[in-house]
């Protein structure tokens, strides 16, 4: 047979995520929808993994440049929506 | 580090992600499901810098320094009501990295072991092109939408000729476009492709109005995460996929929920012009109506002597930050025996969840704020309801009047309750443009002024 091809391979894991994503969002809390979607907009940073691939591992200045813009843009999301995110938690779960 | 085990990593942060998702399903666990999403994202950078083929660190450090620093800083000194703007900024950076990373991937597809120049497989091309136009979307729309939170532009819908026409031309030439890119790795085609889609997330959210923001965020915040996915699949990062998917579906969710909160299907929101015809329909009846105004002393006397309150708080009270006041305020009704409650509606605010937090901020304890359906059915039995800064969320011709355009909307049934009191700066329509019958009603006392100030002196007479 021949070999699966890494599109497909990809498709599958996108598919089982794009429902695993669905079932788990459900069950949030209404009342924490902001900080679901301030966490949401810090993981989607993981673009970031292509970013250092492209900073760290390029020859070309040029390439090293994109990847250092996007090195820094996907940091301030990461630790700004976890700052953030955690911030609105901590009100959450205050003592009074 | 090998490349299995590096996929191996890669998993485990994907865990940490969903159980960073999971944990949000009560506030219990949600600081718990936090450090998981850390934990995630630090295992994920630190498994990529370890890979044999990143050589120099230089441009990574300084880059996760600067930007952390960036970040850090806004996130610490945001105020809670600049919420939703902040949310936009962030997704347009999610966009534009995007979009840098596919170029990076463009010009040394080596660097990410996706082939050669001039020889990437055309569906990883295919895959880029994609991921490249979904990026400088959420990029441009991004933009418009927080300049639309921030005030910077105005928040009423921009229409003009032929926008519907221009936009699916466009769309279609995106796609056209992508699919030659895939088959040519022609860089002319590939600023094509970003310059078009730039373009295009501007006219989609340009006509846009300031009420249909929620939707609008979580759209956007749901684009990022295909953004995010689009280039996984160009460099075959599963980890990528998997985030880029679960936020996709997040934000896919959280629209539809706003969707519903509205009454509207998604296309009617993309298509946008909410608010620009009704006003004018509006203006038809411009006759005014009889009412009764009242001052806060009439409002804390009728308060101080009801039973059950129940607060409907909406954007206007946001804009006045009375958050605090409010909470002063319920605070010192329980002390008279008085049950005061929440109650929040789904579109509340400028995003989903904004109102829960602003509460929160002002230290109103969780189990007091009730979503809509848990409190719709007790406005019944309610003596007051005291509505601060909401307005079209209320509004009984959403059930009554079929020509409405707000018709068919889920509201609460604040006319309901004994007496309603209405916090509102003049008598003018909400963002809908739709004037509200409440308004009218014998059982209605309008309060004129800010928000906050109204707080204030409903305060000031109650501790007389």
């Amino acid at each position: 047979m021949e070999l699966i091809s890494p599109f497909i391979i990809g498709l599958t894991v996108f598919v089982l995520a794009v429902f695993v994503g669905y079932y788990v969002v459900w069950k949030v809390t209404p009342a924490l929808h902001s900080p679901l979607m301030s966490v949401t907009n810090a993981i989607s940073s993981v673009i970031i993994v292509g970013a250092v691939l492209a900073a760290g591992s390029a020859q070309d200045l040029v390439t090293q440049l994109f990847g250092f813009a996007a090195v820094v843009m996907a940091s301030i999301n990461i630790f700004g929506g976890f700052v953030v995110t955690r911030r609105m938690l901590e009100m959450f779960n205050k003592k009074k | 580090m090998s490349a299995n085990l590096s996929a191996l990593a890669y998993l485990v942060s994907s865990i940490c992600f969903i159980l960073a998702l999971q944990g949000l399903s009560s506030a219990k666990t949600s600081q718990r499901g936090l450090t998981f999403g850390v934990v995630g994202m630090t295992l994920a950078i630190a498994t990529t810098l370890a890979s044999p083929i990143v050589t120099s660190y230089g441009w990574i450090i300084s880059g996760i320094i600067v930007g952390g620093i960036i970040g850090t800083i806004i996130a610490k000194k945001i105020q809670m009501t600049a919420l939703p703007q902040l949310v936009a900024a962030f997704h347009s950076l999610v966009g534009l990295a995007a979009v840098c990373v596919a170029a990076a991937a463009l010009f040394e597809p080596n660097a990410f072991n996706i082939g050669q120049v001039g020889s990437i497989a055309a569906g990883s091309l295919f895959e880029m092109g994609l991921g490249v136009a979904i990026g400088a979307i959420t990029f441009t729309g991004s933009l418009v939408a927080f300049a639309k939170l921030q005030g910077l532009v105005s928040g009423n819908p921009l229409i003009f000729k032929g926008q519907h026409p221009l936009n699916a031309l466009l769309g279609i030439a995106l796609v056209l476009i992508v699919v030659l890119f895939a088959f040519s790795e022609s860089h002319t085609f590939f600023w094509a492709i970003t310059g078009i889609a730039l373009l295009l997330g501007f006219l989609l959210i340009l006509p846009i109005g300031g009420a249909d923001m929620p939707v609008v965020i979580s759209m956007l915040n749901s684009y990022s995460g295909w953004a995010a996915a689009g280039i996984g699949f160009t460099l075959g990062n599963s980890l990528l996929i998997i985030t880029g998917a679960l936020v996709g579906a997040s934000g896919a969710i959280l629209s539809y929920i706003m969707c519903k909160g509205m009454n509207r299907s998604i296309i009617n929101i993309i298509l946008g012009g909410f608010g620009g015809e009704q006003s004018a329909a509006t203006q038809g009846s411009a006759e005014q109506r009889p009412y009764k105004a009242g001052s806060a002393e009439d409002a804390g006397f009728i308060m101080k002597n009801a039973q059950s309150v129940i607060i409907v708080p909406g954007y206007g009270m946001a804009v006045a930050q009375a958050q605090h006041a409010l909470r002063e305020m319920a605070d010192m009704l329980k002390q008279e025996g008085v049950q005061v409650r929440y109650a929040i509606h789904p579109v509340a605010g400028r995003m989903p969840g904004h109102m829960n937090v602003l509460l929160a901020e002002a230290n109103v304890p969780y189990e007091d704020v009730l979503e809509l359906e848990e409190i719709n059915r007790d406005f019944g039995v309610a003596d007051v309801a005291f509505v601060i800064g909401a307005n079209d969320v209320t509004n009984p011709a959403a059930k009554t009047d079929p020509k409405s355009p707000i018709f068919g909307m889920p509201i609460l049934d604040v006319e309901k309750a004994k007496t309603v009191l209405f916090v509102k700066r003049s008598m003018s329509p909400g963002y809908a443009g739709v004037d509200n019958e409440l308004f009218y009603k014998d059982n209605t006392l309008m309060l004129f002024g800010d928000a906050k100030k109204m707080c204030e002196e409903v305060i000031k007479s109650l501790g007389d």
